[in-house]
């Protein structure tokens, strides 16, 4: 039987309301579910604050030995003679990643142009899985492709072993390369596409749209995409180490071995102790902050993004 | 083409040069056969609407006029258009010149992510002006035109997508008149903006057709019946053929005596 409103009598309705009254089983099992996603939540914070604790902890007496200046601007890093000045490292790094920017930049943002603006789709379901897989590559094979394919290049280039600021830059470029690429690719997917097309209506070229419409559109979108190569370049350890001369000394030309921070930590780490392994720790602190610094500059562009459109 | 349908007597009392001279214009994306047979000739110094229900493929005809349907792939176009005598489609034809002479505006409005400035700078910049005071007199020139100056003119530096939808649309008509085209292509400009804003584009476009040929794509009947000196309806008779140009006239005849019972029904709301 039905009432006049098409209900079925013999469902059970709570008094008055006429909505169905949420199970005590039902509300358990919420209960419990929004505990667990909140423990998950906990526990990534908990984390990061506990690695940072523990890094901080071991690193922050470096202010008293060798003191915050001489750490910060100290000119030489020596395990055997005690100095522990981390200036040729911060440039080191800084070295490479402009390096790897000035190199890798250009070529990701291409390939991004390429593939959002000029490849069929059937070329582009070839190249961009391609350039996705160069994302998963494990970085040590990168330090080999380096080893063999890029080093005796940069020999060639600069004279020679070829181990040094070169040879670094150019692998971290090829590493930073899927980053930037696919980010762009995506920052220009999202240009909404009428402008596009108004570009092209108002009798504009490929390359003009490209380059006075679409590009300037997604340049926040780009900006972020860099910043998060640079990361990756900042972090980059493994390969580095292998191309990079690892000789913790101030730039003395694109041929000369080279320290970044995260390569003579993990040369060092193996053995140090005392004050060395300090002073390692007071370097991850730095590359730590360098990483937040980037982070917050990311969200920052992408706050003003929002506020822009 | 040896057959012309009889759309052409309409004309005889109009005055003006045939613009665009469309001959057995067939259009197809990939399999789908989406025009057929369309022959119209569009004069100038005047303002065609061309009117028939979603689908028929208004716009597809008007892309066709400006060859923005090449940015799609596997479309294919057959027949002659002729703009001021000149096969558009013929060989060595650059379709970015076509553009600049046949200009187009779009349902919804989409300045560039730049400056209102920068927006009606745009075009003539991309073709080689680069004179600050020649730029700032097209500028002006063009937003006067575009009926929207007295608007903007304090706040040229401001992004033009800060501006309401309605003035949007009409920084996009101030864009396209500063490259001086002979026609501009109106898809229906005024379905996405404002009362206010669709009286300053139908006041304009009155203003514009002494010196632009004006093509516009309408819903609106009203509209169609107000600003148009001649009016085209298309119709896709069934779902999955081509659709065709059925008839073809000044306004007032069409509106007042259409000659083919389909456009009768359309036009009094019997479908579509
Ligand atoms: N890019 C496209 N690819 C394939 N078919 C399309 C495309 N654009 C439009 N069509 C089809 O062409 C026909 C006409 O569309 P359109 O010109 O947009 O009609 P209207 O502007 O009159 O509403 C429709 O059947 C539509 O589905
Ligand atoms: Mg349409």
């Amino acid at each position: 039987m039905t009432d006049p409103h098409g209900r079925d009598e013999a469902t059970p309705v709570s008094a008055g309301s006429g909505l169905k009254m949420m199970s005590r089983a039902t509300y358990l099992k919420e209960a419990l579910l929004k505990n667990v996603f909140l423990l998950c939540a906990v526990m990534a914070v908990a984390g990061v604050a506990l690695i940072f604790l523990f890094v901080g902890y071991r690193g922050w007496p470096v202010i008293q030995n060798p003191g915050l200046g001489a750490f910060l601007f100290g000119a030489e890093w020596s395990a055997t003679y005690g100095k522990f000045g981390i200036a040729p490292l911060v440039t080191g790094t800084l070295v490479v990643t402009i390096g790897a920017l000035l190199l890798g930049a250009p070529l990701a943002i291409g390939t991004a142009v390429f593939l959002s603006e000029i490849a069929t789709p059937g070329i582009r379901r070839i190249v961009r899985p391609a350039v996705e897989m160069l994302a998963g590559v494990p970085s040590v094979v990168f330090g080999f492709f380096g080893l063999v394919i890029i080093r005796p290049i940069a020999a060639e280039m600069t004279g020679g072993m070829g181990f040094g600021a070169l040879s670094a830059s150019v692998i971290l470029a090829v590493m930073i390369v899927p980053t930037i690429a696919t980010l762009t690719e995506d920052a220009l997917r999202s240009v909404v596409p009428g402008i596009r097309e108004a570009s092209y209506a108002m009798g504009a070229t490929t390359w003009q749209t490209i380059y006075k419409v679409l590009l300037p559109a997604a340049k926040i979108g780009i900006i972020d995409a860099i910043i998060l190569g640079m990361g990756r370049a900042i972090g980059e350890t493994m390969a580095v180490v292998m191309v990079a001369g690892n000789a913790p000394q101030f730039f003395k030309g694109l041929g000369a071995p080279i320290a970044t921070v995260t390569s003579q930590i993990v040369i060092d780490m193996s053995y140090a102790s005392g004050d060395h392994r300090t002073a390692l720790f007071g370097l991850a602190i730095i590359l730590f902050m360098i990483s937040m610094g980037l982070v917050a500059l990311v969200r920052a562009l992408s706050r003003l993004n929002a506020k822009r459109s | 083409m040896t057959s012309v349908p009889a759309v052409a007597t309409a004309h005889e009392a109009l005055t003006g040069n045939p613009r665009f001279s469309v001959r057995g214009l067939e259009f197809y994306y990939g399999d789908f056969h989406a025009l057929t047979g369309i022959t119209i000739d569009v004069r100038e110094n005047s303002v065609t609407a061309f009117i028939g229900p979603s689908g028929c493929g208004k716009s597809t005809f008007l892309r066709c006029l400006n060859r923005m349907n090449d940015l799609i792939p596997g479309t294919r176009v057959e027949g002659k258009i002729t703009l001021d005598g000149a096969d558009i489609y013929g060989p060595g034809v650059d379709p970015v010149d076509l553009r600049r002479r046949v200009g187009m505006i779009f349902q919804q409005p989409n300045p560039f992510p730049m400056s209102i400035y920068d927006n009606v700078a745009f075009g003539p910049r991309l073709h080689g002006v680069s004179k600050k005071s020649e730029l700032d007199e097209i500028v002006e020139n063009a937003l006067v035109r575009a009926n929207l100056w007295k608007e903007v003119k304090d706040i040229m530096g401001r992004g033009g997508l800060t501006l309401s939808g309605g003035q949007q649309q009409r920084l996009c008509i101030a864009r396209v008149l500063a490259v001086q085209p002979d026609v501009l292509l109106m898809d229906e400009p005024c379905s996405a903006i404002d009362p206010t804003s669709v009286q300053k584009v139908e006041d304009l476009m009155a203003e514009l057709k002494s010196s632009v040929t004006i093509i516009i794509v309408t819903h609106n009947m009203q509209q169609a019946a107000r600003v148009s000196d001649e009016t085209a309806f298309f119709l896709q008779e069934r779902q999955g053929e081509a659709a065709e140009l059925i008839e073809f006239g000044r306004t007032a005849e069409i509106f007042t005596s259409p000659r083919d019972r389909r456009t009768e029904d359309y036009i009094t709301g019997r479908f579509g």
